[in-house]
């Protein structure tokens, strides 16, 4: 089968630095992929170039096969992959109701039109609910995105991302910055939206990572050292060395 | 987007009893077009109206890129002259022709013409949002406007472009000649528009200006394209912007550079924000203020232009949501039923405040006469009295008023400030404030 994401030889340099040095990562259809690595890895960088917020300096990028590197965000989006931010990017102003609408309007069809009244789309309606109900909001429906609490804004930056029923989904540290009940809730979440869908994630709680992932994959100095199932990736040595060691130590 | 800021915790909507609150709001703003004029006849009071009713609709259109898509313009005159200046002419070749096309078409000619303009220069103006956006909208302006004076043959140079709208076919046996009928010309205009405009804001593109506004690198993650997005509200705001000049044209039966100059940018910005941006309805309330004072005040003091700048930064620095902000901050108090707790302390601080302003306008005025004129014309009339501005009493006057009135008012602004926590708390307490 076509894998999901396909990086092949990727190189990604800013000015005389090289951020990225001949990336390879295959990512399977319905496959939960974690990546992690230590701080300055890459692991942003690489969901820049595979989401399309930077294209690579050579190589290319795959999306079932298909090459998207190159093509703008909304072009890589359209075509069913869509990615949250470790900072939270939300509507600010706009209320937690609104954001997930303008998060399923492409996917439902709805294009540039400016002559349907947007409260009279049952589809959207019902899509923006469903999400609104999956990430818990719905007493906090109609606050504004920008007065939600700090998990709250994380919950919603995820349902902003699934909602467009994309099938290949990028997070980014999604858990960052929460207390362990939080991080409990926000993974059971995540297990609920990407059910059945392709999930790469990048993640620094190795409880989320084990927790979640069917494969993960090792980035160091933007390279992937290692890729495997959870257990190979814990007894591989490079692994230990480069990175779980100094997490263990 | 008025009626869509419902207190949390939400329940579904009262979905009758709003709507009918909602198209009860604009029958009552149609039927109050219709008696307007009734009540004041003066033709004073109408031709206002009818200035009022062309700067709402500017102000609405400028409101498209400014409140809803966050696109600060220089340039919006360039619309509203371009779509005055194509009306001007198809109104004369329609004399010249005998084409059977009524006046009251005129204006949507104009829409067209600010329509085509928009839809060939925005897409590169809409390339980049913020500053280069800004700079870009101001650049043009200057360009069109300075061209306005060079191609005489399309602009009339200095002299600009006049017609005779009486000269276009009849419709409804109105000659248009009397002001009144250009009045109600107007407001039909003006009550389409409107309602147009307030529905682009519902609408999945009008949801996406806002998304533009406030996060246009996440809009590109779910699928659209800022840029597209950005040109669309251009041509919307185009398009309007070219309806009130074409309304303008019709008014004025003149259109010259003036239209397109960048005072009358500065102007619908001006209105657009005093009024208010976050709400649909700020910059109505800001055109009908700043029409009217632009009328009232240049017949009363020879600074107005002043007056203007102080207001504005008034506004920007104490109430940058401007007054339409104002109000909406005491909406949650209307529907807690705490707004009483508010009066005391505003009347109490009415009079300090009231004495720090008259103080702050005898200076104004007496400085403004005292530089400009010689002789008798020395004496201001203020307030009904005569102040003498080289007298030094005037300005001991002026300088108590001032800061006696500002050490008064501070304390009683502290005061306000208490009685707003209180209010505030009452009502969030009684649920209907987050």
């Amino acid at each position: 089968m076509t894998p999901a994401i396909e990086i092949r030889s990727v190189d990604k340099r800013f000015g005389n630095v090289s951020i990225i040095q001949d990336l390879n990562l295959s990512v399977a259809q319905g496959e939960r992929h974690a990546l992690i690595g230590p701080n300055g890895a890459g692991k942003s960088t690489t969901f820049n170039l595979i989401s399309g917020y930077t294209a690579p300096s050579s190589g290319s990028v795959l999306l079932r096969g298909e090459v998207i590197s190159g093509l703008p965000p909304y072009q890589i989006n359209r075509r069913g992959l869509s990615r949250s931010f470790q900072v939270t990017n939300v509507f600010a102003n706009m209320t937690v109701w609104e954001n997930l609408r303008c998060a399923v309007l492409w996917s439902t069809g709805q294009r540039y039109a400016f002559w349907k009244n947007i409260d009279n789309l049952p589809e959207v309606r019902d899509r923006a609910t469903q999400i609104l109900a999956d990430i818990n909001l719905a007493t906090r429906r109609d606050v504004p995105a920008g007065l939600l609490t700090y998990a709250e804004q994380r919950a919603l930056e995820i349902g902003i991302t699934v909602a467009g029923g994309a099938d290949v989904i990028l997070l980014d540290e999604p858990t960052a910055g929460m207390s362990r009940a939080e991080t409990e809730r926000a993974v059971a979440l995540i297990r609920r939206l990407t059910e059945g869908r392709t999930l790469l994630i990048v993640e620094h709680d190795m409880s989320v990572v084990f927790g979640l992932a069917d494969r993960i994959s090792v980035l160091v100095y933007g390279q992937i050292i290692a890729s495997g199932t959870p257990e190979e990736i814990r007894g591989n040595p490079k692994v230990r060395e480069a990175y779980l060691g100094e997490e263990a130590a | 987007m008025i009626d869509t800021a419902i207190s949390a915790p939400y329940v579904k909507p009262a979905g009758r009893g709003q709507n009918l609150r909602f198209y009860g709001m604009w029958v009552v703003a149609a039927i109050s077009l219709v008696v307007l004029p009734l009540v004041f006849s003066s033709g004073g009071s109408i031709t206002s109206f009818s200035l009022i009713g062309i700067a709402i609709v500017f102000a609405l259109s400028y409101n498209i890129l400014l409140g809803q898509t966050g696109l600060l313009s220089f340039g919006h005159a360039v619309y509203y002259g371009l779509g005055g200046f194509l009306a001007i002419h198809m109104m004369n070749l329609i004399v010249a022709h005998k084409w059977p096309i009524p006046l009251p078409f005129i204006p949507l000619i104009g829409g067209f013409g600010g329509l085509a303009f928009a839809v060939v220069i925005g897409w590169v103006v809409t390339k980049r949002a913020g500053t280069v956006f800004a700079m870009i909208s101001l650049g043009i302006g200057e360009l069109v406007g300075s061209s306005s004076l060079i191609l005489r043959s399309v602009f009339g140079g200095e002299s600009g472009i006049t017609t005779d709208r009486t000269s276009l076919p009849h419709m409804f046996g109105w000659s248009f000649g009397p002001q009144i009928q250009v009045y109600y010309l107007i407001s039909f205009w003006l009550m389409v528009s409107a309602i147009l405009m307030y529905a682009l804001t519902r609408t999945p593109v009008g949801r996406m200006c806002n998304a533009v506004r406030d996060n246009p690198e996440r809009v590109e993650f779910i699928g659209y394209d800022p840029h597209v997005v950005r040109y669309l509200a251009c041509c919307f705001a185009g398009f309007f912007a070219g309806i009130a000049g074409g309304l303008a044209a019709v008014n004025f039966e003149i259109a010259n550079s003036a239209y397109l100059g960048a005072v009358q940018s500065g102007m619908v910005l001006f209105a657009t924000f005093i009024g208010g941006t976050a709400q649909f309805f700020g910059p109505i309330l800001g055109a009908i203020l700043v029409t009217y004072l632009q009328l009232g005040l240049a017949n009363v003091t020879t600074v107005w232009q002043l007056y203007f700048g102080i207001i504005f930064i008034g506004i920007v620095m104490f109430a940058p949501r401007g007054i339409a902000g104002l109000v909406m901050l005491h909406r949650p108090l209307i529907r807690a039923g705490t707004l009483g707790m508010m009066i005391p302390s505003y009347l109490l601080s009415l009079l300090p405040t009231l004495a720090l302003v008259c103080g702050g306008v005898l200076a104004i005025e007496t400085a403004a006469r005292y530089t400009q004129s010689e002789g008798e014309g020395k004496v201001v009339h203020l307030f009904g009295m005569p102040f003498d501005s080289t007298s030094l009493t005037t300005w001991a006057i002026a300088a108590a008023l001032i800061v006696g009135g500002f050490l008064v008012a501070r304390i009683t602004w502290r005061r306000v400030a208490e009685a707003w926590d209180r209010a505030t708390t009452a009502a969030r307490d009684r649920g209907c404030l987050a």
